[in-house]
């Protein structure tokens, strides 16, 4: 499967302007410190052509490139932040993996929450409006009893003819029914 | 009317659904447009001993257009490029990645739609410029600021809604 997936992904890096005939970025087996600074944070950053790929999965040629950028800028000694914040001034909140919260996208993290409300919010209110409209059915031990006296009460006073009941071995048993108590 | 409610919320999603499959995900908007255009200094192509600057044309409107040789859509918008443009702002290419150095006998064949291409070999003033895909084109004013950023080639429709009104605009 996973080897069906990495193929799929070389056919995809083969499409013109995905991927460019490229030098790859020199890996930096020199100051590995330098490489675990870089890893981690690409781990935030998008790659912006392959666009839901982080920057530290994607071969794609763009990709490399700005790993090469991070690692000028990291070299010159600029902090993480500041290597963040000059990549978001070129592509913007995009390039970042995790929008940041702000007015803009507000509505995108509290739109979960607010949908998660509107469930339980609805739930609540269901289940309220069934407890107050009359009794469940088949609960009240009480009311059962009541139905039944009411109905043996029912029997006494109003017989039932045997000409009312349709068929005629449904009304023997009936009547079976009834007279036995 | 209350039975209703589900239909309507599936046609609302529906519907937002249906609009997202016109989104196009490269039109990233860029930070950079209201922003100066990020300067750099680059040897010019087919002419290796001259270099090229964003500040030689301070004072112009002009078009930074980013393409490069081994991307085919950006070759065939050359064709089209100076019959929308007639001359009414100069066009500067920016020539991406240019690895295999096929940028100056290709532009010689073709005929250039440049007044001048830079080489960009690197990338790293691409990168500058936050380009993501090519063609990708610039519109700078007389102070040296983006004012638009398009992504993909420029048809005739996208040149008459949105390059003829801003370049009106900035008076070109």
């Amino acid at each position: 499967m996973s080897r069906c997936l990495g193929l799929f992904m070389l056919i995809l890096c083969m499409v013109p302007g995905l991927a460019v005939g490229s030098v790859p970025a020199t890996p930096n087996a020199d100051d590995p410190s330098l490489e675990a600074r870089l890893n981690h944070l690409a781990e935030d950053l998008r790659c912006v052509v392959c666009q839901n790929e982080s920057l530290a999965e994607s071969r794609a040629s763009l990709a490399l490139d700005l790993r090469e950028e991070i690692r000028g800028m990291m070299r010159a000694g600029l902090s993480d932040d500041a290597v963040v914040e000059s990549l978001v001034a070129r592509y913007g909140d995009f390039v970042l993996y995790r929008p940041p919260v702000k007015p803009l996208t507000y509505v995108l993290w509290g739109g979960p929450l607010a949908f998660l409300l509107l469930g339980l919010g609805l739930a609540a209110a269901t289940l309220h409006r069934r407890r107050r409209s009359g009794p469940q059915p088949g609960i009240d031990p009480a009311a059962l009893r009541e139905a039944a006296r009411l109905l043996r009460a029912e029997d006494s006073t109003v017989p039932v003819a045997p000409s009312e009941i349709v068929g005629a071995d449904s009304g023997t048993q009936f009547q079976e029914e009834r007279t036995s108590p | 009317m209350r039975r209703w409610i589900p239909l309507l919320v599936f046609a609302a999603l529906a519907a937002f659904l249906y609009l997202g499959l016109y989104l196009n995900p490269k039109e990233v908007p860029s930070p950079l447009v209201g922003r100066p255009a990020p300067d750099f200094t680059l040897p010019v192509v087919g002419n290796p001993g001259a270099t090229f600057s964003p500040a030689d044309v301070r004072g112009e409107v002009w078009l930074l257009n980013i393409w490069a040789p081994w991307c085919s859509v950006c070759l065939e918008e050359h064709k089209h490029l100076p019959r929308m443009v007639a001359g009414r702002v100069p066009v500067y290419g920016l020539t991406w990645k240019d690895l295999d150095r096929e940028a100056a006998p290709l532009l010689a064949r073709n005929g250039s739609p440049y007044v001048i291409a830079v080489d960009d070999r690197d990338g790293r003033v691409a990168i500058r410029y936050g380009v993501t895909v090519t063609p990708e084109t610039f519109v700078i004013d007389r102070d040296g600021m983006i004012r638009m950023k398009h992504v993909g080639p420029i048809t005739p429709a996208v040149w008459q809604a949105k390059f003829e009104p801003l370049l009106g605009e900035l008076d070109a």
